[in-house]
């Protein structure tokens, strides 16, 4: 028979053991938007973290994933909970930027390094104390802004309407579209806005229609972006249509079907691994993300959005045993150094393309991070 | 603007105004009846495309599951209060009717694949798997607390929507689908092409509200519901029962947001969430109409439309605040016009 003060000391003793292994392991707090309207970006990413590796430099690694249902008070309800609760080294996330910016001011409070998964440039710039902690792994909607109007200048085209998502999206992809657009001698003709639930755009189109410009561009992602495109086909356009990089999923081409062929988009260079030329840096690490992930969820299902969260994978893979050199995880000194060295990460390949951070770019994409895409047959095809 | 854009604007505006109608006819008649503020309306609109589109793409549709699962809670619930009551006769078609026939259902979807049937047999397996959840629902969800306050009522009611909301996701996935047109043919009218889709959306609207006229009028079931409408004690005592007025009012309100579901999938792309919104504005229509009278909730809805599709031309980043907006003063008007009596 056990007796009672054995069994206490055997608690005791198990207490311990369970402490001591988990102020050993690395925890990275995930908060990402699997339900509500980020849904179609948020279920990628949060597949993909059960596919990092959870061991790093010999340390077991814990993600703890929470869903922030789109939701900016949720976001910022989850940091606090991993910060405070589970103590963590690193928080991932969020899927959108606004819950990412909301983010910032807590992980730079409780000074715990942030990887974000949204696209927005205000999420990293202007640099200050707050964004010291801050660093994300998409393009910056700018990067991709800029591959369209030089895509527009050499293809001729003169006059371009825009009609985009009447939220932070399209207003974001409007301010860096209408500056470059500008710079390129590009003239705008029209400026329209749409909802993502809308179920008629015709109003839009029609005023789009009546400025007859040499190309429209639609910015919107996911599913949604197919209505602006469908309505003015059928209105009878004829002109080059453009979207952004947030409709390259499998999902938009079963939406959109033929009326997207000859559309061109810009988009990172996962979207297209298997058809980068050998010579193409990220070629290698673009497949490898992509053969992982249709191993485990079948053919043609990596999107680009899972790709951002294997980048931040890739980012805390490279940093992670340099700051294990410096501090114990769980402690302020192994954040700290977390940070710095994910600050010094240089020439990393990754799946969107090679990270060269520097203290004031907590990007580091360049050019390779992307290339121009058309629809063809139903496919995406890499525009040479 | 010239005159054929005014004119393609209002054709457009008159094509969603009258399927707001549909859905502020079917709020009107809940409400009415019930005095069910019925929120999750417009989860009736996206499960209904959703469920079609998920025939015709040859996948199970998750509503299936729903139907199966209500079913056998609804069954569990009867059938226990049958025992205890020993009222063992009626046991039978309970089990019949509550579990039988979705199981039926699922069989026939198992044996056939949908993907092959004809456009009309689909629709009408879209309709028999989405309806059905209506009158389940009323009998889960809103007879227990049949009686209670209209607040109540709504809480319900917001609670059923954010779970149908969560289920839809779950069903569906986070993307959105787009059914085949049910008819390619097409009309000129001067410049512009006229799709035959929307004139059947419009056809179609306007044949079921004059259906859902006769059948107020002139059948039995309906004259009940009228009569329950009117007065919920009188109706009593004339021996119509709540609970019937209860399920058929759910029954046609869920008939008439998957048929409006099913027309205008062909037209845009519906997502788990999209029937918020469009019964939303359903809703903005029976509020013009004080979610009292129907021919004003379907002008009212028609007028939704309109200011719809007009502002979308002018002023596309406000359009939403401009319908909403328009409630403002609707609800101004009917707070001076009529007097308020607190409900007890």
């Amino acid at each position: 028979m056990i007796s009672k003060r054995s069994l206490s000391r055997c608690l005791v003793i198990l207490a311990t053991a369970h402490a001591a292994a988990a102020a050993a392991d690395i925890n990275v707090g995930v908060t990402l938007s699997a339900t509500g309207p980020a849904a179609s970006l948020g279920i990628p990413e949060k597949n993909t973290f059960a596919l990092l590796p959870t061991e790093i430099a010999g340390q077991k690694v814990n993600y703890l994933v929470l869903d922030d249902a789109s939701d900016t008070t949720t976001a910022v309800k989850n940091t606090r909970k991993l910060i405070a609760e589970n103590r963590v080294d690193v928080v991932i996330g969020s899927t959108t930027s606004p819950n990412s910016l909301a983010m910032i001011d807590v992980v730079a409070e409780a000074r715990t390094p942030m990887i974000a998964m949204a696209a927005s440039a205000r999420i990293i710039e202007p640099m200050d104390d707050k964004r010291y902690w801050v660093f994300k792994t998409p393009q910056n909607d700018i990067q991709m802004a800029t591959a369209i109007v030089e895509h527009m200048s050499r293809n001729n085209v003169k006059t371009v309407a825009y009609i985009g998502f009447a939220d932070a999206y399209g207003e974001g992809w409007w301010n860096e579209f209408s500056k470059i657009a500008e710079l390129r001698k590009i003239r705008i003709v029209g400026n329209e806005r749409f909802n993502r639930t809308d179920t008629s755009v015709t109003g839009q189109v029609l005023k789009i229609l009546s400025a007859r410009p040499d190309a429209v561009l639609v910015g919107g992602a996911g599913t949604p972006a197919a209505l602006p495109q469908k309505s003015l086909k059928e209105r009878g356009y004829k002109g080059i249509m453009y979207q952004t990089h947030g409709v390259a999923n499998a999902d938009f081409l079963r939406v959109c079907g033929k009326d997207c062929e000859g559309t061109f988009l810009p988009a990172g260079p996962v979207l297209l691994a298997a058809q980068l030329p050998a010579s193409n840096p990220v070629k290698k690490a673009a497949l490898e993300y992509v053969d992982k992930y249709e191993a485990a969820h079948g053919k043609g299902s990596a999107s680009t959005f899972g790709a951002h969260a294997w980048d931040a994978g890739k980012l805390l893979g490279n940093a992670v045993p340099e700051a294990l050199k410096k501090a114990k995880p769980g402690t302020p000194e192994f954040r700290k150094a977390l940070r710095d060295a994910l600050e010094k990460t240089s020439n990393l390949t990754a799946a969107h393309g090679v990270f060269n951070m520097s203290p004031q770019d907590h990007l580091g994409l360049d050019q390779r991070a992307r290339v121009m895409v058309k629809i063809e047959g139903g496919n995406w095809q890499l525009v040479q | 603007m010239d005159l054929q854009i005014a004119l393609l604007l209002g054709q457009d505006g008159v094509t969603n105004g009258a399927v707001y109608a549909l859905l502020a006819l079917a709020l009107v008649l809940v409400f009415a009846v019930t005095r069910v503020i019925f929120i999750p309306q417009g989860e009736f609109v996206a499960f209904g495309a959703l469920t079609l589109a998920s025939l015709q793409a040859d996948h199970l549709p998750g509503t299936l599951w729903l139907l199966l699962a209500m079913g056998t809670l609804i069954a569990l619930i009867e059938g226990s209060a049958a025992l205890r009551e020993k009222r063992f006769r009626q046991l039978p078609l309970i089990l019949l009717v509550n579990c039988g026939a979705p199981l039926l259902l699922a069989g026939m979807l198992l044996a056939v694949s949908p993907a092959s049937l004809a456009l009309p047999l689909q629709v009408v397996l879209a309709l028999l798997l989405v309806v059905p959840l209506g009158p389940m629902l009323y009998r889960l969800a809103y007879q227990p607390v049949a009686e209670a306050s209209v607040l109540v009522l709504l809480i319900v009611s917001v609670a059923v929507h954010v779970t149908l909301i969560g289920l839809g996701l779950l069903f569906f996935g986070a993307e959105g689908s787009r059914t085949p047109l049910f008819t390619e043919v097409s009309f000129a009218v001067g410049d512009a092409l006229l799709q035959g889709q929307a004139v059947l959306v419009l056809v179609a609207s306007v044949l079921l509200i004059i259906a859902l006229y006769f059948f107020f009028e002139r059948t039995i079931y309906g004259k009940a519901l009228r009569a329950t409408a009117m007065n919920r004690t009188g109706a009593r005592l004339m021996g119509i029962s709540g609970k019937l007025a209860g399920l058929l009012s759910f029954t046609l309100a869920a008939a008439i947001g998957a048929l409006s579901g099913i027309l205008i999938s062909p037209l845009t792309t519906l997502y788990y969430d999209s029937g918020f919104l469009i019964g939303l504005k359903g809703f903005v229509g029976a509020i013009i109409g004080g979610l009292a009278s129907y021919p004003m909730a379907a002008a009212g809805a028609i007028l939704v439309g309109l200011l719809e599709s007009y502002s979308s031309f002018y002023a596309s980043a406000f359009k939403e605040v401009i319908v909403f907006t328009l409630i403002i003063p609707v609800l101004l008007w009917r707070s001076l016009k009529t007097q308020h009596v607190e409900e007890g």
